[in-house]
């Protein structure tokens, strides 16, 4: 029995937009990145710093906060907002490099240490502030930046009224003075660049390796989609875009009289990051990832078909803060100088500036969007100085610039975040 | 006696009485190591009249619904201008001081506007929001001290451009509150035009509470929909609040300045905002509603930890920073508590 | 916003009648002396429903009887849990069951369409079709730590989709996001996801055409018909009388909590129905006032329309006479709450309102307060009270701010008058009987009726010409709710005042007011005098009162 019903006419959808619209969308949707594509571009021009010189320097910058990066994406996948905690796992790293250094073992096996000795710290720490944001929902972010000052005070008190005293470290060459705290300089000669001497490669190697790289994915995103009827993103094209710009660039770089000569990329380093990005990729394409995003567009109807909110917010937490030590690994492997009372502090702002810079917001951050943020916003902060000094005549302001500009992203971001919460509310009681 | 306790343990809150507890202990410490009391009631009488300002400015955007304001660094910023232009109009003492405070109100109430402006568009999200916002224009005004046009030598780098970080006071305008009407007994200086002008505020803000318009901002802090509902205008109680907070901001580091002997600029306005916060939420505020009695028990109990806590640390083990680290702790702990006790009872 | 076509594939379905056989006496489901108290408040008792595969089953009631009590508690919902279970017996198949959860309710082949949509706007529809129900595939990773680790297989959930979406006869892409679709949509949407899931054996719908076109209305009815037809039993939530006489098998009508009567929809018709919901026999709790009504008009409305959510008004028209205590009622979420809170300005609203013959500037409640009127919410906590205030400062607080009473001024200085504030309370604690421990108290510690005490003398020390309540006695004992409406019937009589009364308890209304306007699909569907008889006002109420009686009322 067929019943037909009276139909309600179809809207007029027009197929083809105007030529100039989505170029216009285009330029709407990412106008932060391209406002900062810009920005970076005239410091660079304004440093008058040779390209090969800031290569070199972006190079050591992308090696020491690549993956640290990637641990503030699950967190926005889940709902958690910015993770302004990560400065925990940071701090796990600190204590267990401050043992491997004590006894003295160097190299990459000191790297590896570090990251064993830091892994269960950093999981009691993800949980710890795991369960804490549960307490404080529709707070977290405030709560996560608060609970990573208290935690700076007593990781302070540990290392610098513990160590000494309740606990029984005597080497005179990580403790102050007086015998009681570590030093505020602990010199990690003896991991420095581990990971990163394992195998280096010209700039010029590397980018053709990544050519090839991109351009493998790139194929292999085509043909994966080709079979689908689903609206088809653009991803393949992004990629073949990166292979020819790689390509490009290690045929323009290959020259030993090129300023990019001396520029040495630390393979495993590079790859130990591309490998925290599959492994955000894939975490997203597992039943997990389905759960954080379930339960970070909302938590009610989550937890009405049967997820376990409360849960799947702690293991977003304590991957983040896993990842983080591990990254932070790097980060003091690369630089080799441990800065006790300082090196973790701005961890948090900076690689959250650097986050939304590439165009991500609290909702919503891919891995695409922290590589890009992490180019720009290190770009920008290593030419500033040298920017303002020809710009203004004082390299102190490029300085207060760039500081400025980090606070003042993630204030926007806040504002635009919060802004859209309440009109959207607003816009449904009205609709 | 059960009942009793139980009643102080509800009324005060565990993470209060903890911090009173932990009070008490470190003045039997200090008693017990024979470090002479007066001094330190001295020093923390001292330190709660140059404080107290910023936790009565917490006061106004707490009770309006904004929450504690962590964007107090904007009012210092104000404060601080108007005290650069009194010297570089060479004035001094009293006169300087009324100076200072005169020009950066104005200010400050324009600067609150606009920050209040904005508060009012960011519902829900004020205390992250005002966070940031304060490190941006801290960070802003950092080159602002370099490209201001001052020109007295006492506030300029001998050589290259810009203020110099700390600019002493001591020819212009320090401690003259301070010492203003003080006097001594049993081996405590009492700091009286100081402890005056701090009351002096308290006692603007009680009047303030008490009026039609006092109530009207506690409603729109404690009920935006009963505020609503009795005809009230929202936002513009809120952006009272807010200018009420930066113009107390203002005015409390010119009082704090001359108290400390110093101006300071660049990085030194950032963090201002959370001991303050801090302090109020100790003397029993809640992120939601204070009282005048939370705000100057809580700047003297906050006080009184730091000043005591560092010489009987120091008599325990030969660390420096301490006091520093006392401080971290006790006043992110508090506010941390203080966010995890946000739904409850609502 | 995409166009779309609405098509019923309903051949997926056929035309086979009996297609599923079924023992005569074969319940799918049995609920059994069900109860519930919700903290000392009695709102189910001893109800007892059964229900074969493939029934339609309606469920009557008016506001208040019960009915998505009853639903949460066969969906195993956490309000009924959380404040202390319910009593009776759920027998699903021929075996006790106990469903503690949404979760244990979708295993035994529960599924509800909620009135509150649980759709996740940023996920595809196949997204929230398959929330926490997701296909996956097994890999490395998930055979080393564990099965949340398994890939995500979204080509055979959209297929799944697809197939559920073809169910329904929804003819749009499954990977659609749920964001910006039309609300009608959504419904189908929710729908798609219960029949996806495998085992249905019963579906709840919570008035499912409430935020319907009429056309997505009569869709949606064909496709509950067609699931019907497959065997699964419908159990659905509504006040539409013409739906239940057009696809119900049977009809169960509750009232106040009780079960009325169960009968087959081939042995009633539309009038017994409105006559079942309503009747009771109305206690004249008050005497009404004698006062004699006014020739004129305090309030005059035209074309009112107001964005109250869940509440909406779309165009009322209403005189109310001076001295009058006139009364508006109706079903929930048919707009009745919306006037008074429109006219108070609290939600946007157009339309031309008059007070006393002059025009009234909406949206803009001081404005409402100088003119003259005041109100008393239905939203006691929420809006008409400071909590954590005491006393004396909630009675005192509108009349200070917009008739500047108990108040010294001095300039543009002013400071409260505690002894003046003291004093007024402690004569209206004493007039209302308020019971409290003194006017310092804190509001938060009173029972609801002394709450609703202080709501109304709060609007009383504005000296009202005009006084809006809604939903005085909501959550009150019997007592209280005495002395509250004597008190509105002693301020109509001794001051002359004007009262317009919300109510969702009809009987209350026909205790006290002069007349009682009956406000359906957000307007007013009639007006009628409380010795009215029952079905007239259940028709009213159903909306189907001009369709059937077919003559004018004023």
């Amino acid at each position: 029995m067929q019943v037909e019903i009276k139909q309600i006419p179809a809207a007029k959808v027009s197929k083809a937009p105007p030529p100039g619209a989505r170029l216009r969308a285009f330029l709407f949707d990412n106008m932060v990145v391209l406002l900062f594509v810009v920005l970076s571009a005239v410091g660079v021009w304004l440093s008058e710093l040779p390209l090969g010189f800031v290569a070199m320097d972006l190079v050591s910058r992308i090696a020491r906060n690549g993956f640290l990066i990637l641990a503030l994406l699950i967190p926005v996948m889940a709902g958690l907002g910015l993770n302004f905690a990560i400065v925990l796992g940071a701090m796990a790293t600190q204590i267990a490099v401050i043992f491997v250094i004590h006894w003295g073992i160097g190299g990459v096996s000191g790297v590896l240490l570090t990251v064993a000795l830091a892994t269960p710290m950093a999981i009691l720490f993800g949980i710890l502030i795991g369960r804490l944001l549960n307490q404080t929902r529709g707070q977290e972010m405030i709560t996560s930046m608060m609970a990573g000052f208290f935690a700076n005070g007593l990781y302070m008190l540990l290392l610098m009224v513990m160590v000494g005293t309740v606990i029984p470290l005597r080497n005179p060459k990580l403790l102050l003075p007086h015998g009681i705290g570590i030093l505020n300089t602990v010199d990690l000669g003896i991991i420095r660049q581990a990971v990163d001497n394992i195998y280096t490669m010209t700039f010029a190697g590397f980018m053709a390796l990544l050519a090839g790289l991109l351009g493998a994915i790139g194929l292999w995103e085509h043909f994966r989609q080709r079979g689908r009827s689903r609206p088809r993103t653009p991803r393949a094209l992004y990629f073949a875009v990166g292979a020819i710009l790689a390509a490009a660039s290690s045929l323009l770089t290959r020259s030993p009289d090129s300023s990019f000569a001396m520029v040495s990329i630390p393979l495993v380093t590079f790859a130990i990051i591309g490998l925290g990005c599959a492994f955000v990729g894939f975490i997203s394409s597992t039943k997990l990832g389905q759960d954080f995003r379930s339960v970070g567009q909302d938590q009610h109807v989550a937890k009405v078909s049967g997820i376990d909110v409360d849960r799947t917010r702690l293991v977003a937490m304590v991957i983040s803060t896993v990842m983080a030590a591990w990254g932070h690994a790097l980060l003091l492997s690369n630089f080799g100088n441990l800065s006790t009372y300082g090196s973790h502090e701005s961890v948090g702002v900076f690689a959250i500036a650097a986050l939304l810079i590439g165009g991500a917001t609290v909702t919503k951050a891919t891995v695409g969007q922290a590589l890009t943020g992490l180019l720009l916003f290190h770009t920008l902060f290593l030419v500033s100085p040298m920017a303002g000094r020809n710009l203004l005549g004082d390299a102190q302001l490029g300085e207060f610039f760039r500081a400025f500009v980090a606070y003042g992203v993630i204030a926007a971001s806040l504002a635009m975040y919060a802004w859209k919460r309440t009109y959207a509310a607003r816009k449904r009681l009205n609709s | 006696m059960g009942n009793l306790w139980k009643n102080i343990v509800d009324n005060l809150g565990f993470a209060r009485l903890v911090i009173i507890g932990f009070l008490i202990v470190l003045v039997f410490g200090a008693a017990y190591f024979e470090i002479p009391l007066g001094p330190l009631l001295s020093a923390a009488l001292v330190r709660t009249g140059m404080n107290g300002i910023f936790v009565l400015a917490m006061l106004p955007t707490i009770n309006s619904g904004i929450g504690p304001n962590f964007g107090l660094p904007l009012g210092i910023l104000c404060g601080l201008v108007g005290s650069l232009l009194s010297i570089e109009l060479d004035m001094r003492g009293m006169p300087a001081i009324l100076f200072a405070a005169a020009v950066s109100i104005p200010l400050a109430t324009v600067v609150g506007a606009a920050y209040g402006w904005l508060l009012n568009k960011v519902k829900g999200s004020e205390m992250m929001v005002s966070t940031y916002v304060g490190f941006s224009i801290v960070s802003l005004m950092n080159i602002g001290w370099i490209i201001m046009p001052f020109t007295s030598p006492e506030m300029r780098w001998p050589i290259g451009r810009g203020l110099r970080v700390t600019i002493a006071l001591e020819e212009r305008f320090a401690s003259v509150l301070d010492e203003l009407l003080a006097f001594d007994v049993a081996g405590v200086v009492v700091p009286t035009g100081l402890l005056l002008t701090f009351f002096l505020m308290c006692l603007l803000m009680w009047f303030f509470i008490r009026s039609k318009t006092g109530m009207a901002m506690r409603a729109v802090g404690d009920s935006k929909q009963f505020a609503v509902a009795s005809g009230l205008n929202v936002d513009g109680y809120r952006l009272l609040g807010t200018i009420m907070s930066t113009v107390l901001g203002a005015v409390g580091i010119v009082v704090f300045s001359q108290s400390f002997a110093f101006i300071q600029l660049y990085e030194a306005p950032m963090t201002m905002g959370f001991p303050a916060a801090a302090a109020i939420l100790i003397g029993g505020a809640t992120v939601k509603r204070a009282n005048i009695l939370n705000v100057i028990l809580g700047a003297f109990l906050f006080q009184s930890l730091l000043v005591v806590s560092l010489p009987v640390a120091n008599k325990i083990i030969t660390v420096g920073g301490v006091a520093e680290i006392a401080r971290i702790i006790v006043s992110n702990g508090i506010i941390l508590y203080a966010l995890t006790q946000v739904g409850r009872g609502d | 916003m995409q166009g779309y076509r609405l098509k019923v594939a309903l051949h997926l379905y056929g035309d086979k009648q009996g297609g599923y056989a079924v023992a005569q006496d074969n319940y799918v489901l049995e609920m059994q002396n069900i109860g519930k108290v919700y903290a000392g408040n009695r709102v189910l008792k001893d109800v007892n429903l059964q229900l074969k595969a493939g029934e339609i089953h309606a469920v009557l009631g008016e506001n208040g009887a019960g009915k998505s009590t009853f639903m949460n508690i066969l969906f195993g919902m956490s309000v009924i849990h959380s404040t202390g279970g319910f009593e009776g017996k759920i027998v699903i198949d021929g075996k006790d069951v106990s469903i503690t959860s949404p979760y244990d309710a979708m295993n035994l082949g529960i599924g509800m369409v909620h009135q509150e949509f649980m759709l996740i706007p940023g996920f595809t529809i196949t997204e929230n079709i398959k929330v926490n129900r997701e296909i996956t595939r097994p890999n490395i990773a998930s055979r080393l730590f564990g099965p949340k680790l398994e890939s995500l297989d979204m080509d055979a959930m959209n297929r799944d989709a697809r197939k559920a979406l073809d169910t329904v006869g929804l003819n749009i892409e499954e990977w659609t996001k749920i964001a910006g679709m039309p609300v009608g949509l959504m419904q189908f949407v929710e729908i798609a996801r219960e029949i996806d899931k495998a085992n249905m054996k019963i579906i709840v719908f919570d008035e499912p055409t409430a935020v319907l076109t009429e056309s997505e209305a009569d869709t949606l009815l064909k496709a509950m018909q067609a699931i019907a037809r497959s065997g699964i039993a419908i159990l659905f939530i509504t006040h539409r009388l013409d739906e239940v006489m057009t696809i119900a098998d049977n009809i169960t009508v509750l009232r106040d909590g009780e079960l009325v009567r169960t009968l087959p929809k081939t042995e009633t018709n539309t009038f017994q129905l409105a006559e079942l919901m309503v009747g009771r026999k109305v206690e004249k709790i008050v005497q009404a006032s004698e006062n004699k009504v006014k020739e004129g008009i305090a309030l005059s409305v035209r074309g009112l329309k107001v964005l109250m959510p869940g509440e909406e008004v779309q165009k009322v028209d209403l005189d109310v006479f001076e001295g009058e205590i006139i009364g508006i009622g109706g079903l929930g979420g048919q707009g009745k709450l919306g006037i008074a809170n429109g006219i108070m300005g609290l939600y946007l609203a157009a339309g031309q309102v008059s007070v006393f013959g002059k025009p009234l500037q909406l949206n803009d409640t001081k404005a409402a307060y100088q003119a003259g009127l005041a109100f008393v919410s239905e939203d006691r906590r929420g809006v008409g009270l400071l909590l954590d205030s005491s006393i004396e400062m909630n009675i005192a607080f509108t009349a200070m701010q917009m008739r500047n009473r108990f108040l010294y001024r001095f300039g543009p200085f002013s400071h409260l008058a505690y002894g003046k504030i003291r004093r007024h309370a402690m004569e209206k604690i004493k007039e209302l009987d308020i019971r409290c421990t003194g006017p310092m108290q804190l509001t938060r510690r009173l029972s609801g009726g002394n709450q609703q005490k202080v709501c109304i003398a709060r609007a009383l020390a504005l000296d009202p010409k005009i006084l809006f309540v809604s939903e005085p006695t909501r959550g009150i004992d019997v007592g209280a709710k005495k002395i509250v409406l004597e008190e509105l019937v002693r301020l109509n009589r001794e001051l002359g005042m004007t009262i317009v009364m919300t109510s969702s308890e009809l009987a209350e209304l026909r205790s006290i007011c002069h007349r009682i306007a009956i406000v359906c699909h957000g307007a007013v569907e009639g007006v009628l005098s409380p010795d009215d008889n029952d079905v007239d006002f259940g028709l009213m109420m159903a909306g189907n009162y001009h369709k059937l009686r077919g003559k004018e009322v004023v």
